[in-house]
């Protein structure tokens, strides 16, 4: 099987990426850059490093812009994953989901009607327990966007581990947030994983924040050496 | 112990986090699983097993559908049988249904139509399949969306069969198929 990996470059699409490369052949990533701040189905901050974790990954990587409008945006990863298809023969796309259903069933039909597998390796598995995963992993996990109370500006920049892990999981039997985000909580952008052949080192970074929503902005980057 | 039965196609690798663990994970805590892929399944080995699972697969692996020889087992196993998705379709073929067209992506309303012990009154479930089936007479139709029938229960046996996906919503499905029937 031949995937293209449908990825934002946080964490959840980054594990799903190491999982599919664990039993298939990954040809590229597939990332859709949306205008709309508040799209549920792509928007994250950093979309733009993107470029840099594919070329850290050394895969060729689909870019897709799109206004973000809700369906209409649709219509943009459609385009994007047909033309992964067609740039890297892929026969399949894997997807970072977790637990929505919302996210999950579109690219379903999606890749139902291109005639192409939807993989979803982390198909309903437990948050937590996917956290802990990427920091055994070695992934190097920063918090690049917090939208629910009470994380506020606080949050942006920490790297995920064992200790912020528990932080969350607290947080989220407290006020019932999703550990993970998956509730678009919070947002992630990966610096390092096993598969990444650089790592990503930050030069320069805004915190913009206002209450209980905000960014962690990387203005510059460089890739090197582990 | 309750069997799961893997539905997925060898050329899926995966298939089973996605469509078998997720089940395992809702009916571990009621009573102990082991999972089995279909192909290993046989009479002769569903010895020691009280109730058995029939998974999904995703919706380009419709292989069960065309290996129905590989399931006369279930004619006579005498145990409980729930199957889920292709697991229905395939329960629903080996007793003498046939396949149709209907494709459902996503969350979906189903209205129960009988009484029965694993769901009660109309509920959304998630659905992902491009085809249902069209039940033999030796089954009584429990539930249908406004496209097609969504579960089964033969008139004699303890065997059911749901369209949904009760291991994405409505968990309590399988958990009443464990612990209920």
């Amino acid at each position: 099987m031949r995937l293209g990996v449908l990825f934002s470059g946080g964490k959840d699409s980054t594990l799903a990426l190491h999982k599919a490369a664990e039993k298939a052949e990954v040809a590229c990533l597939i990332t859709l850059v949306s205008e709309n701040n508040e799209s549920y189905m792509f928007h994250t901050p950093n979309i733009d490093v993107t470029a840099m974790q594919a070329e850290a990954l050394d895969l060729p990587l689909v870019r897709q812009k799109t206004e973000g409008k809700p369906e209409a945006e649709l219509a943009d990863l459609d385009t994007a994953i047909a033309q992964a298809i067609k740039s890297f023969q892929i026969d399949g796309v894997v997807t970072g989901a977790v637990e929505s259903v919302y996210q999950a069933a579109r690219i379903q039909r999606i890749c139902n009607r291109l005639g192409v597998w939807c993989v979803n390796p982390l198909w309903k598995r437990n948050q937590k327990a996917l956290l802990e995963e990427t920091v055994i992993a070695g992934f190097q996990t920063v918090i690049s966007g917090v939208f629910a109370y009470p994380l506020d500006k606080k949050w942006l920049g920490k790297q995920i581990d064992e200790d912020l892990i528990g932080k969350l999981v607290a947080l989220g039997e407290e006020y019932g947030l999703s550990p993970s985000g998956e509730g678009g909580e919070i947002e992630t952008t990966v610096l390092d994983a096993p598969l990444f052949k650089k790592k990503i080192v930050v030069l320069d970074a805004a915190v913009e924040a206002q209450g209980n929503s905000g960014v962690f902005r990387i203005k510059q980057a460089r890739l090197a050496e582990k | 112990m309750i069997l799961v039965v893997d539905m997925n196609s060898k050329e899926n690798p995966f298939g089973f986090p996605e469509f078998v663990q997720p089940i395992v994970a809702i009916a571990e805590p009621l009573e102990k699983c082991h999972v089995k892929h279909y192909l290993e399944v046989n009479e002769k080995s569903l010895s020691g097993y009280d109730k058995i699972i029939l998974s999904g697969s995703a919706l380009k692996d419709t292989t069960t559908l065309d290996q129905t020889a590989q399931f006369t087992w279930l004619k006579d196993c005498g145990k409980p049988v729930l199957g889920i998705c292709a697991g229905m379709q395939t329960i629903g073929l080996v007793f003498g249904g046939h396949i149709t067209q209907c494709r459902e992506i996503g969350m979906t309303e189903v209205e129960t139509s009988k009484a029965n012990p694993l769901f009660s009154s109309t509920f959304k479930v998630y659905a992902l399949h491009n085809y249902a089936l069209a039940p033999s007479i030796e089954f009584e139709v429990l539930a249908e969306s406004a496209s097609c029938v969504h579960a089964v229960k033969h008139k004699q046996e303890d065997v059911y069969g749901v369209l949904f996906h009760p291991e994405v919503r409505n968990r309590e499905v399988i958990e009443r198929f464990v612990e209920a029937v």
